[in-house]
């Protein structure tokens, strides 16, 4: 059950990674700090609803509506910043027909900036999150521990990735989404905006990374400036495990990794979880590059 | 004059690859633009559809100039293009590769697009015994028909096409050509870029011969077809040129997209 608890906030964030890889070839290293921004938006809004450390867990209506509330204010916090972090730093370098190294490298400069802009203004100590929910037992299945947050979790995280899918499957904007991805330039001749696409895929991007913050918040209750590495690299890796570029395959590798992860800890010690994490994500490199789907977003057909 | 192109020059990088192209085309006319390999024909289409940046130069629409305007504007402008090597997405549906056609005609549902499909599916029924078909799937020919479809759903005043005959049979690509001159029939102006030099002047009113990156001869097809430098040129074997290379089944929507290889 912490597998796929894991698995499903993985593959919320991979599908962030997945997206903007689809349209523009772009590993965005920075989706991490995006999923950061999220984690920290969903303490701020607990705190702003008046919840402190300490206080008693809500239950019923109370509950649902300061959850749907801090997620929808983590979501627009990272969907935010994901379509800023385009225009300020990726369209420019793209009018210039920047080497895609370039982009990579700013990926990785502007993951930094967050972290470090975000150390300095909350300090580098874990933060510690109210306990919104209580977290009881409620059955057990096959030895796994059923329990509230974590059924929470995964359904809200299941429900927004089938939201996702439907999007690029049906809508007019998803599939100049997956045109942009298979055929940039003939997406162009067909009158797709590029640049609106672009934008959307980092929006969407964000949005998932943000319900994820929450979604992490409510289950780790910690948020601290380096929080979103980890997640995100595996995150990343999820994405690969699938075939980057395929938003089922981000959904299968989040959910895989997490219950890989889960029982290579299981059988090793929990000391061994992440180094077994990304011993998946190098075999996988080395056996199967384009993942177990393949890749193509735009080959997620309805 | 509903399109005018006047001493457009194009650089990549430092090559100039169009060194000053002007060349006009009337409403309802067929013009055909025919050249060698690297005469830049496709580079000429690529700039009018806005794809690529001109030096200097300018090119109007309408007496409107586009150059420098986004591609999708030059699209609802009515300027539509059928790009070199087909450009069907591997992974759409016949269907969702004509949707994708009208999608300048923002967000109508499919009833307002009824009669552009009925359209489309009249002038080849291949596509709509085809329609849930994945556009990877089919063969060279089809997906030949489905990117001329897919321009025409877009309501366009004018197409630009870019070698509707590459890689397929000479019967295959009569066939296309007549389906080309209904086109036009039905009052769509057409600029038509061929390496099947013969073929392209038998269709077109009008017609430019490009070397390396500059227009070296206008005049009326019927005379260039007759031309003898333009015969020893062009057309030396060239209306066999499409035969032998079957009717290119195996091809994806091949343009450098390595997933577009790999198909379901």
């Amino acid at each position: 059950m912490d597998g796929l608890t894991l698995g499903a906030i993985y593959a919320l964030i991979a599908l962030g990674y997945t997206l903007v890889y689809g349209v523009l070839r772009l590993i965005n290293f920075a989706h991490s700090e995006i999923f950061m921004i999220g984690v920290f938006a969903s303490l701020f809004a607990v705190h702003a609803l008046g919840i402190d450390v300490g206080d008693p867990a809500k239950t019923g209506f109370v509950l649902a509506a300061s959850l749907i509330v801090v997620m929808v204010v983590a979501m627009l916090a990272s969907g935010v910043t994901a379509v800023v972090m385009e225009r300020v730093a990726y369209r420019p370098l793209r009018r210039r027909g920047a080497p895609r190294l370039a982009a990579l490298i700013t990926a990785v400069g502007i993951s930094l900036f967050l972290q470090e802009l975000f150390a300095i203004r909350y300090g580098r100590e874990v933060l510690g999150f109210p306990r919104l929910m209580e977290k009881r037992q409620l059955f057990e299945l096959w030895g796994a521990n059923v329990r509230t947050d974590k059924v929470l979790v995964l359904v809200s995280a299941l429900l927004l990735m089938l939201a996702l899918d439907r999007f690029v499957a049906r809508s007019r904007l998803g599939r100049g989404i997956r045109a942009t991805a298979q055929d940039s330039e003939t997406a162009a001749l067909m009158g797709v905006n590029i640049d609106r696409v672009i934008m959307l895929t980092f929006l969407l991007g964000g949005l998932l990374a943000g319900a994820a913050g929450t979604l992490y918040g409510l289950f780790f209750e910690a948020a601290r400036y380096n929080i979103g590495f980890l997640p995100g690299i595996k995150a990343f890796t999820a994405a690969v495990l699938g075939g980057i570029g395929n938003i089922r395959g981000a959904l299968a590798g989040g959910l895989l990794l997490g219950l890989l992860e889960n029982w290579g800890s299981a059988v090793l010690g929990g000391e061994w979880k992440d180094v077994f994490a990304f011993t998946v994500l190098v075999l996988v490199l080395m056996f199967r590059p384009t993942g177990l789907l393949g890749e193509s977003l735009g080959r997620a057909r309805a | 004059m509903l399109l005018e192109l006047e001493d457009v020059r194009v650089h990549y990088g430092k090559v100039e690859a169009l060194k000053g192209v002007s060349l006009q085309v009337d409403e309802g006319e067929i013009v055909t633009l025919v050249g060698g390999n690297g005469a830049g024909k496709t580079t000429t289409l690529k700039t009018i559809s806005g794809l690529r940046p001109v030096t200097s130069g300018s090119v109007r629409f309408d007496d409107r100039p586009i150059s420098g305007l986004a591609p999708y504007r030059i699209v609802r402008l009515g300027l539509c293009q059928s790009p070199e090597g087909r450009g069907v997405f591997p992974g759409m549906t016949v269907m969702e590769n004509l949707e994708m056609g009208a999608y300048a005609r923002s967000g109508r549902g499919r009833p307002a697009l009824r009669p552009d499909l009925e359209r489309v599916f009249g002038l080849f029924p291949r596509l709509a015994e085809r329609r849930n078909q994945a556009g990877g799937t089919l063969s060279g020919g089809e997906q030949q028909m489905l990117a001329i479809g897919r321009a025409l759903m877009a309501r366009p005043r004018m197409v630009l096409l870019d070698e509707p005959s590459m890689g397929l049979a000479t019967m295959l690509v009569t066939q296309i050509f007549d389906i080309l001159a209904e086109i036009n029939r039905q009052g769509t102006t057409l600029l038509l870029v061929e390496q099947n030099a013969a073929q392209a002047l038998r269709l077109a009113h009008r017609a430019y011969v490009l070397e390396t990156g500059r227009v070296v001869r206008s005049a009326a097809a019927a005379d260039l077809l007759d031309d003898e430098s333009v015969k020893s040129a062009y057309l030396g074997g060239d209306v066999e040129a499409g035969v032998g290379e079957g009717d290119g089944d195996a091809e994806g929507g091949g343009d450098g997209d390595p997933s577009a290889s790999s198909v379901p």
